[in-house]
Formats: C-alpha cells, sequence, structure tokens
C-alpha cells in the first residue's frame, strides 16, 4: 500500500482497527501524495485522514462498486488505453465462452439459473442453515463441467451431497490409483475451454460482465446506496486516474464486507473491478484483506476453521465422495494448474498427522482422519447446543456469551455438560451462570444449571515463542519476554496436554474409530530442561513440522513445498509454509532485515511470507504479456531472456518464457502457457466470472441485508435467494420495510477496545478512554426521536432490546434511498456484564443469519428502532 | 548541552488512536481516572478530556460539520506540554523543581516540589495539574529517562502514522516546513506551524502542524509569559490604586457634600 497511487478503504475502518498497518497508506499520502478514499455508512477517523468521504448506506456495497465497474467499463480511457484491453484479455477470463444454459439476475428478476430446494445435508445434522441452493451446472465454461475449473468451495461443503460431488462422473471408480498420482491426475484432465479472443461473443465474459452492470449507473447507485451521485462519480474518477501502466490502486477491505449475507460476493465484486483496472500483481495494486488479530491469517493458514486443513485443502467430508484417499484426490484435484499438485501436498500432511504409522498399504491413515458431515462453524453448532447436541465446549479466545443473538447462545451454554474457559480474565462466558442478564433478572436461576464450568487462566503473548502470521501472510517469530505468572498456561500447553492425557486414555482402544487418536504423532517436547518440566511444548519443533522434513531423515527439512512428494517420503503438514524453517539453523521466520532505505525492493530479508517468501502473488502480471515491466515506475517482476527476476520471487515458473505454450496432455504448471498469471487457477487466468467455488452465483449481484428498511431497488429478488437462516423462536427477523423497525443499525470496533472487551474492559488504561456503551446517531435522528446527547437509550430489535447512552454527533447522516429518508445509527459492541467497566450486550440484538459460502453472520446491517429510556 | 530536543505533531495524519495517549501511561505508570471506571463525555471520542497530572499526552477530537455535510472535518489532535524555550512554569517555580535539562526540555522534579501550584497557573497551555498519587504537580517529561537511556519518548515512539515525530528542533522544523509547504501545493492552504519559531516564548520545542486557528485546538492564539505580564500588570495595577484612590477621594467628597441627596436615595418614596 506504501506504493499505491489510490487507497480505497471500503469495508473497514482502517485508522481506527488496523492503525499499525495504517501507517502504509499514510506514508503514501505523505510521501508521494497518494489519493486516500473511505466509502462508509459513518463518518470515522479513516474519513477523518481521507481525501474523499463518500458515505453509503450498509449492505448497498455491490451497488456501489457495481457502479464503479460500469462506469470503468464506459469510460473513454479503459475502451482507449490500451494497457487495459491488453491486461483484461490476457490475464483474467474476459474471453472465456460461457454454456448456453446459463441465465443471468438480469434475465430471471435476481436470481440465476439453477436455483432449487435445499437437498443437502445427513439427517444426523440439520443444521446447515440452507433454505434454498443453487445447482451450478449452467454456470460453467462452454463444453467444460462443473469442477473442471477447480474446487467448489469448501467451505461450502455444508451444501454439498454425496450424489452432487464435484464433477460429474464418479470420482475415484475406474480411475489409477497411486502412488505415483500422476496417472490419476492425469486422467482428470479435460479439453480447455472456448475463447473469443475479440471480446465480441455476446456469451463471453466479457459482454456477460458488461451487460450484467448495465443497470448500475450513477443514478441507481445514488437511489440505492445514499451516496450523492456528485461523490459517487468524484470516486470511480479517482480510481480510474489512479489505474494503468504507471499507476496503481488498492483497496483495503475488513469484516464490515465479509459480515453479511453476501460478504464474498461484495469482495468478489471489488476483484472483479480490480481486476478490469490490472490492479493486481503489480506493486501498489491488490485487495488488502485485513485481518483482525496478530495471527488470524495464521489460524486459516493451518486452520483452527472446521471446513479445511492445513494449507486450504478441503477437509475430508462425509457428505462427497472422499471415502478413500484416491476418492478425496480425484474429487479435490484440479489437473490443471499448481493445484495439480494436491496430492503432494495431502499425502505429506498425512504422514505430518501419522507419521511412520502412514503407510503406502493404509492410504497413509487417511481413514483414520475426521470428517465432517455438515456446517460446524459457529452459529449452526450454537444453535445445536439449543438442542442439547453438544455435551461440551472448549473456549478458548472467545467469548461466545457476548457473540450473535447472545441470549440464544447463552441458552445453549446452559445445555452443556461442561465447558473449559481458558482466558485471561473470568469474562461474560465464564460467568454466564452467575450475572448474564436473564440470570440476574431471575428469569433463569444459577440453581438449575447443570454445566460444570472449568476456568484455566491464560499466559500472554509475551509470555511465549511462536509465529504470528500477519495480514500480508508474513511470518515473524516472537521471542519470549517474560515468564507467565503463577498457573497462567500457554494456549499451546494447553492443547499439547490435552492431546498427551487423550493419547493415553485411548491407548488401550481398539475401537476402529481411535485408531487415528493412537498413531497420531505428537511429540513436540522441549529441549529446555526448565520449558520440558512445566510441560511447554517446543515452538520450534511445530514449526519444524509445519515446514516439512524427509520422512526417513527427519533431521533433514525440505527447503520449500518443491520438494514434496506423493509417496510419503516427504512430511509436511502445511505446503503454504513449507520453506520458512529450511535448515535446523536457519528459521527464516526470525529474519529482520529490511532493505536500505530509497532502493526499490519486497524486504525479502524480513521475516518470511507464503508461499515461498513472495510478497505479491501473481506477480507475474506485473510484466506485459512479453515479460517486460508495464512502466518504469510499476516496475516489480519481469524476464531477462532466459528466466523471471525481480524485486520480489517471481510467482511463475522460474524459466518458462512469455512466448511458451501449454505442453499438449500437460499437468500442473505444464498445463499454462507463458501468459498464464494466475497460477493457481485451472485456466491460469484472473476470473471476472466465477464458474466453480461460490455457491451463491456466479457474478456479484446487490441484494438487500437479510433484514432491511427498503425494497432491492434492483431486482424482484429482495435478499440472496441462497442465504442461510436459522429459524427459532429466539431468532426472528423483521419483514421487509418493517415500521417496528425502521433504522439500520452497523456494529462494529473502536480503536480503544478489542472485540468483546474481553482483552481490554479490565485494564484502567483503556477503560477510561471508553468506559461506556454508546449508540452513535445523527442529530436529524435525535430530534425527531426527542433524544439529547448522553440521554440513556433503548435500542431494540427483533431478538432483544438493550440501553446505551446516546453520542449524537454530524458524523452519523441521514441517507436519501429510493426518495426516502434513511437513519442509520451505529453501536460499537464491546461491552457485557463483567469487567471494570460494563454495558449491555449490542450482540443481544444480532441475527443469526449467515452467508451461504463461508456462514458468516450479517452483523454489518440489520434494523432497529431507538427510543429515549 | 545536547542539541535541543524536541516534538513536531503533524495534525493531518493523526488519526487519534490514543496510541500515544496509553503508552506514556505504560511507561510513566500513571493512574487512570477513577481507576479506570470512567464517565463518558459526550464530547466526541474524547473521554479524558484535557492534560493535567495524570495525563501527560491527551488527544482532541474536534467535528466541524455544517448542516448539510458539505465540508466536514473531524479535526485530531496529540496534545503535549510544549516545553517552552521561555518557560512560564520554570520562571515561577519556588522551590526549583521545574529545571531545563540538556536536552532544552523542561522538566518537573517531583522530590523537589512542594505542591504549591504555581506552575499551574503559569501556564498558558493549562498542560500541568496535581498528580494525586504524588500530590505533586506532573506533565510530560518529554521521557527524560528515555532520553538519557538514547531511547525516544514512548509516544512518537507507538504513534503509527508519525503525526508525533521526535528529533533535534532543528530538523523538526525542517520537516514541518516542507510539509506544510507540500500541503500548500495540493491545496490545504490552511495548514501552518504553531510555535515553530522564536517569536512564540522564544519557540515551543513541541510545535504543531494546524489546519484551523489556534483557538480551535484549545490553543492560545499569543501566549505570554507571567513575567512578560508584570509590566503591564504592574501598570494597571499602579493605575488602579490611583483610580481607587480617586474614586475613595471623590466619593468622601460626594458623601461629605451630598449626603442629604444620598439619604433621600435612600429613603423609599
Amino acid at each position: 500500500m506504501e506504493q499505491s497511487d489510490c487507497v480505497v478503504v471500503m469495508g473497514s475502518n482502517m485508522a481506527e482497527n488496523h492503525p499499525v498497518a495504517f501507517r502504509w497508506p499514510m506514508k503514501a499520502k505523505v510521501d508521494h501524495g497518494a489519493k486516500l478514499i473511505h466509502v462508509d455508512p459513518r463518518f470515522t477517523r479513516t474519513s477523518a485522514v481521507a481525501d474523499i468521504y463518500a458515505p453509503v448506506r450498509a449492505g448497498s456495497d455491490i451497488a456501489f462498486l457495481g457502479g464503479v465497474i460500469r462506469y470503468v467499463l464506459e469510460s473513454e480511457r479503459w475502451n482507449t488505453d490500451p494497457f487495459f484491453r491488453t491486461w483484461v484479455s490476457t490475464y483474467t477470463n474476459a474471453a472465456t465462452i460461457i454454456g448456453d444454459g446459463f441465465a443471468d439476475t438480469e434475465d430471471a428478476d435476481g436470481v440465476f439459473s439453477g436455483l432449487m430446494d435445499y437437498t443437502g445435508g445427513v439427517p444426523e445434522w440439520p443444521y446447515n442453515g440452507f433454505a434454498r441452493q443453487y445447482n451450478n451446472e449452467s454456470w460453467q465454461y462452454a463444453a467444460t463441467q462443473a469442477g473442471d475449473q477447480g474446487r467448489v468451495a469448501a467451505t461450502a461443503q455444508s451444501g454439498e451431497t454425496p450424489g452432487r460431488h464435484s464433477g460429474t462422473q464418479q470420482p475415484g471408480s475406474g480411475r489409477p490409483d497411486g502412488p505415483p498420482y500422476e496417472p490419476l491426475v492425469r486422467s482428470l484432465l479435460k479439453p480447455p475451454p472456448q475463447r473469443d479472443a475479440t471480446l465480441q461473443n455476446p456469451r463471453c465474459v466479457f459482454q456477460l460482465v458488461k451487460r450484467h452492470f448495465s443497470r448500475y449507473t450513477p443514478e441507481m447507485v445514488e437511489q440505492t446506496t445514499g451516496c450523492p451521485r456528485e461523490t459517487f462519480l468524484r470516486v470511480a474518477e479517482t480510481i480510474l486516474a489512479n489505474s494503468g501502466a504507471d499507476r496503481t490502486t488498492s483497496f483495503a477491505y475488513a469484516v464490515a464486507w465479509t459480515q453479511h449475507t453476501n460478504g464474498p460476493q461484495i469482495i468478489g465484486c471489488c476483484a472483479l473491478l480490480q481486476l478490469l483496472l490490472g490492479n493486481f500483481g503489480r506493486p501498489g495494486g491488490g485487495i488488502m484483506a485485513l485481518r483482525g488479530h496478530a495471527s488470524i491469517q495464521g489460524s486459516t493458514d493451518v486452520p483452527t476453521l472446521y471446513h479445511s486443513i492445513h494449507g486450504y485443502m478441503a477437509h475430508p467430508t462425509a457428505l462427497k465422495r472422499h471415502e478413500t484417499l484416491r476418492d478425496y484426490l480425484a474429487a479435490e484435484t484440479v489437473p490443471t494448474g499448481y493445484w495439480g499438485n494436491t496430492p503432494k501436498f495431502m499425502v505429506s500432511y498425512l504422514k505430518s498427522m501419522y507419521g511412520d504409522a502412514a503407510t503406502a498399504e493404509n492410504d497413509f491413515g487417511y481413514a483414520w482422519h475426521p470428517k465432517i458431515f455438515g456446517d460446524h462453524s459457529h452459529m449452526p453448532m450454537f444453535v445445536a447446543m439449543n438442542d442439547g447436541k453438544v455435551r461440551g465446549m472448549l473456549c478458548i479466545g472467545q467469548n461466545p456469551a457476548t457473540s450473535l443473538n447472545a441470549k440464544l447462545e447463552r441458552a445453549g451454554l446452559r445445555k452443556l455438560e461442561w465447558l473449559v474457559v481458558k482466558d485471561n480474565w473470568i469474562h461474560e462466558t465464564a460467568h454466564f451462570w452467575k450475572t448474564a442478564p436473564e440470570v440476574v433478572s431471575g428469569e433463569v436461576s444459577p440453581r438449575d444449571i447443570q454445566t460444570e464450568v472449568f476456568f484455566f487462566p491464560a499466559a500472554q503473548v509475551a509470555e511465549t515463542e511462536g509465529t504470528f502470521t500477519n495480514t500480508q501472510r508474513m511470518l515473524q517469530w516472537h521471542f519470549k519476554a517474560a515468564e507467565a505468572p503463577g498457573e497462567c498456561r500457554t494456549d499451546v500447553w494447553f492443547t499439547y496436554q490435552l492431546g498427551k492425557r487423550l493419547k493415553a486414555l485411548y491407548s488401550g482402544s481398539q475401537a476402529p474409530r481411535d485408531q487415528g487418536f493412537k498413531n497420531l504423532t505428537f511429540d513436540y517436547e522441549h529441549e529446555n530442561p526448565q520449558e520440558r518440566q512445566r510441560g511447554e511444548p517446543d515452538a520450534r519443533r511445530i514449526l519444524k513440522e509445519i515446514n516439512g522434513f524427509y520422512s526417513a531423515d527427519p533431521a533433514k527439512h525440505v527447503a520449500g513445498f518443491g520438494e514434496l512428494k506423493d509417496d510419503g517420503s516427504t512430511t509436511c503438514a502445511s505446503w503454504i509454509y513449507s520453506g520458512v524453517f529450511p535448515a535446523p539453523d536457519r528459521n527464516l521466520a526470525a529474519r529482520r532485515q529490511p532493505d536500505p532505505p530509497g532502493q526499490p525492493g519486497a524486504h525479502l530479508n524480513w521475516g518470511f511470507a507464503w508461499p515461498a517468501n513472495r510478497r505479491l502473488l501473481y506477480n507475474r502480471a506485473s510484466a506485459d504479456p512479453s515479460g517486460k515491466p508495464w512502466s518504469e515506475r510499476k516496475k516489480w517482476v519481469w524476464w531477462d531472456g532466459a528466466k523471471w527476476t525481480g524485486y520480489d520471487v517471481p510467482d511463475f515458473a522460474p524459466t518458462k518464457s512469455p512466448d511458451a505454450s501449454p505442453t499438449p496432455g500437460g499437468i500442473g504448471l505444464d498445463a499454462l502457457s507463458g501468459t498464464d498469471a494466475f497460477i493457481m487457477k485451472a485456466d491460469g487466468v484472473g476470473w471476472l466470472y466465477v464458474p466453480t467455488g461460490l455457491v451463491d452465483g456466479p457474478l456479484p449481484t446487490q441484494y438487500e441485508p437479510a433484514e432491511s428498511p427498503v425494497r432491492n431497488p434492483l431486482y424482484k429478488q429482495q435478499a440472496s435467494p441462497v442465504l442461510k437462516y436459522w429459524k427459532r423462536d429466539a431468532n426472528p427477523l423483521a419483514p421487509v420495510a418493517d415500521p417496528a423497525f425502521p433504522y439500520v443499525i452497523t456494529t462494529y470496533r473502536l480503536t480503544e477496545h478489542y472485540l468483546s472487551g474481553a482483552m481490554s474492559r479490565w485494564l484502567p488504561w483503556l477503560s477510561e478512554l471508553m468506559p461506556d456503551v454508546f449508540v452513535e446517531i445523527s442529530p436529524e435522528l435525535a430530534a425527531e426521536k426527542g433524544i439529547a446527547n448522553l440521554d440513556w437509550v433503548r435500542v431494540t430489535s427483533p431478538r432483544s432490546q438493550i440501553r446505551a447512552k446516546a453520542l449524537v454527533t454530524r458524523r452519523m447522516r441521514p441517507l436519501q434511498v429510493g426518495g426516502k429518508t434513511i437513519h442509520q445509527v451505529g453501536m460499537p459492541w464491546h461491552w457485557g456484564y463483567e469487567g471494570l467497566v460494563t454495558g449491555d450486550v449490542v450482540n443481544e440484538l444480532t441475527p443469526l443469519v449467515g452467508d451461504p459460502n463461508v456462514t458468516i453472520h450479517q452483523g454489518k446491517a440489520f434494523v432497529c428502532n431507538i427510543e429515549r429510556a | 548541552m545536547a542539541e535541543p530536543m524536541g516534538f513536531y505533531t503533524d495534525t493531518t495524519v493523526c488519526i487519534g488512536c490514543k496510541a500515544c495517549e496509553v503508552a506514556c501511561k505504560e511507561w510513566n505508570q500513571l493512574p487512570s481516572t477513577n481507576g479506570g471506571v470512567n464517565t463518558m463525555s459526550g464530547d466526541s471520542y474524547d473521554n479524558t478530556r484535557r492534560l493535567d497530572g495524570i495525563h501527560w499526552r491527551h488527544v482532541k477530537f474536534i467535528e466541524q460539520f455544517s448542516e448539510d455535510r458539505t465540508g466536514g472535518r473531524w479535526l485530531l489532535m496529540s496534545d503535549v506540554c510544549k516545553h517552552c524555550v521561555q518557560a512560564g512554569c520554570l520562571e515561577v517555580c519556588p522551590t526549583g523543581a521545574i529545571i531545563r535539562t540538556e536536552f532544552d526540555t523542561v522538566v518537573i522534579q517531583s522530590n523537589t516540589c512542594n505542591g504549591c501550584r504555581d506552575c499551574i497557573a503559569a501556564c498558558p497551555f493549562g498542560v500541568i495539574d496535581i498528580n494525586p498519587v504524588s500530590n505533586t504537580a506532573q506533565k510530560c517529561t518529554l521521557c527524560y529517562d528515555r532520553l538519557q537511556g538514547g531511547l525516544e519518548p514512548a509516544c512518537s515512539k507507538a504513534c503509527p502514522t508519525k503525526s508525533i515525530q521526535f528529533g533535534t528542533v532543528k530538523e523538526l522544523r525542517e520537516r514541518a516546513q516542507r510539509r506544510v509547504d507540500q500541503l500548500h501545493e495540493v491545496g490545504e492552504k490552511r495548514a501552518y506551524l504553531y510555535g515553530a519559531d522564536e517569536k512564540m516564548l522564544g519557540g515551543l520545542n513541541s510545535f504543531y502542524l494546524l489546519v484551523d486557528k489556534p483557538e480551535t485546538y484549545g490553543l492560545p492564539p499569543d501566549p505570554k509569559l507571567p513575567s512578560r505580564q508584570l509590566v503591564p500588570g504592574t501598570v494597571a495595577t499602579v493605575l488602579g490604586a490611583i483610580m481607587v484612590g480617586l474614586a475613595g477621594i471623590f466619593s468622601f467628597r460626594n458623601r461629605g457634600s451630598g449626603e442629604p441627596a444620598g439619604a433621600t436615595e435612600d429613603t423609599p418614596a
């Protein structure tokens, strides 16, 4: 972002919630006059330092971005500057022809072809939340089939059924087995998709995109988002003016784009725009997914998520044809592009799980690996908990008693037999049985709660060592600065000790389901005797297993994922991290050498960025098709006649020349040409149109939030037709434009606190800065409701009501949407009933509705009413 | 003496994160308002309100929006002791507790402060107040202990956007002037430096880049030393005394000559 000429912060309040990363946009602004744009429902501390602030209605992001897409495609500059046409026709799927069966939302009033009732899932797990689903067969490239271009989103597995696996053939059956798995991968090859390089064919992606967004005019943007037309046009002009061969624009987003019933589509819409502008793989371009916590990125790479295993491989599931390793590989391997190496990554992963017990004869222990059988993410788990389907919970670094539709979540906690809370303080979840509102009010008596609660005091970050992976995928080793006091222990200590005890418990079992536990390799004993005595595992040994080593000679680390094999000779937990620890004395995450000031460079000797220490993904696109930099100013990686070189590690086959053709019948990277910059994609190009991978449509479409005060101005279809909703008495939704709940509410964080406050409301220095829960409202709404600044007000949603102090400010503004005045109110959600400073739980108000791809909730846009208390 | 050291605060890149406030408190181990159990002020995002004995850094939040929201601004500024070259507090301190250090900064030595509060009144910026824990007057020391150890002050170290910059006053002034020029070039004509030259109290070693008049930020447009108030003050006192004397004389004369009239006036009609 330091190299951006324009930074658009949208779906994020970057200055407040990522103040340290925000130094880079500010540096770009001060050093070379970069433009900073903030698009947001509220005027925040980010807006305060922005060159342009564009107000929008919460939940109208796709209308806004779609408007920019239309503006770009209609502009003279985009249509005359050869950079855009060349970049888009070479590096994206603009030219690819889509099959005849595809019907766009423009044709079917807001739904795509293939909409049907939900038929997935298993009877044991009726919590997937779907009402309807799409059959995506008609969305595919002409003459190719579902799954040919990539896996169906791993996160959408809950929508899968054994009959509807990716691909229409029976994976596994009749296919070659392995190792070696190369014949299996080769057997998966499909003919390449049809293209029209002139982009004229009405069924090519470019024409479909153009038509799809043709109604997203500036007038429509104003009508839908409430953003004044002139402001919108200034934003669009500035973005276009700062894109091209010589300039780049970047976007930054955070959970204000994800926490919607169509979050991935909002992000996809931005990706579509950035692809059209050539802002990928180039310095100062891209889309920055700002992660909220020091190692949130790490926790998706080496996941704590239910649906994926290390390195973004799909979690084995009972809902797909995943019976054997061969079945799994046949279903999950995309033969062309870099994912063609999936068997090497998967077998090396299984070796890291089961060590010597994993052999070619027993499918490397694949059958011991647990399988999922539905959506086991946060919301479905708490709904299941309410039904008594969950016996116990380990709650580490989470505070669900203050989470979505909080009263419903606390009702779930009361059904548990046991609850383990490991945290710094006795927070709301630890005391859900004692100080929760329904207990204090007498509605629930602690006497009737049978849940046994165990509390483990946690050590702090500075009291342990290990790696952090930050938002740019960079691993940085952190050292231990102090001993944890008393009985406080690290999270990794807890996990290690629990695992060792469970292994001991199952050691005598002959049950097939326990063989995984028995064979699990779990040896991270610390070399330091003092640490070993405390039972602390050795973070270096964990990092070694993640990096990978040779199975026959564990002292020999693998130097990178290029060395991984599919025959069990290599062991590697997470292929994407491979290379971080290439030798026992070379922990690259601990490097701290920046490039000298004033020289162009990627700081390659500072930490380690996955994959392979690359700082910019898909950086082949920073050069033109012939391999020359697009401009001197935006030079990054280029072809020197014999190999790819530059400031960064090239993200391309190192010696594949720009004019290389795909190898006929080739798999993996051999199937891609010298201009196929997007090497993780089956067809080597960036996707304007997404035939597979998203369950809610191949193109982003403006839908209203699950609760909205307005009708969808664009389509008859009001909200996403496939959003997730858990229908319960305690989880009602307001109908469209319900006069009882006329205002849009958005929830967010402040710099002064962290999440539910479990890390900040116990600290005097932070508590004094923001002591009370408040609701931000405009003076216009305040006058309408007779509310004065600092008055106590009651905020009501269909779920619940809470009290807060009013903060009346002109930073909030009423918007004109479809000829109607729409008021928005905002609430930070840091408070709860425990701690130094307390306040009502804002998430009492939030509904349990979710995105169909990733099951995140919609906390950024729902409806409420507000009255003086 | 080492070269004069100070702060340059560029308010145009301040994001109001308050990292400076917290870093200051952490390093200097300062207590919090009511142990942290503070009350929301209702004045934008400012809940610590002002500089005092336990808040040596304070971020101001100034909301400037017209009714139709055109041209709205949210000015953010991290305030601190100005470390004036001509420091009023130092001038009035009766015990010599306030010293000028080898870094040309102004520091109150707690062990020789008797809590007389003279410096509190003498500071034209309202920077100093009593710390209830020590019962002495306290303010920013420009992290004197860190400077002696070769470290930069905690607040500037913590500032993520380089709104607070630490360095030699000479270099900071040059850097700040370049930033003003840059802002003028891109059309921000309101940008200027506050306290960056000798005209203001001999120079503020902690000076500011502002984009509105000083009063908007709660800063005095023309701060004066207590001693500079002496000449006009003395004159006023003398004049005042003369006036009182004259008034007395006239009044006595009136009393002598016009008593009946006065009595009449006092009589209810």
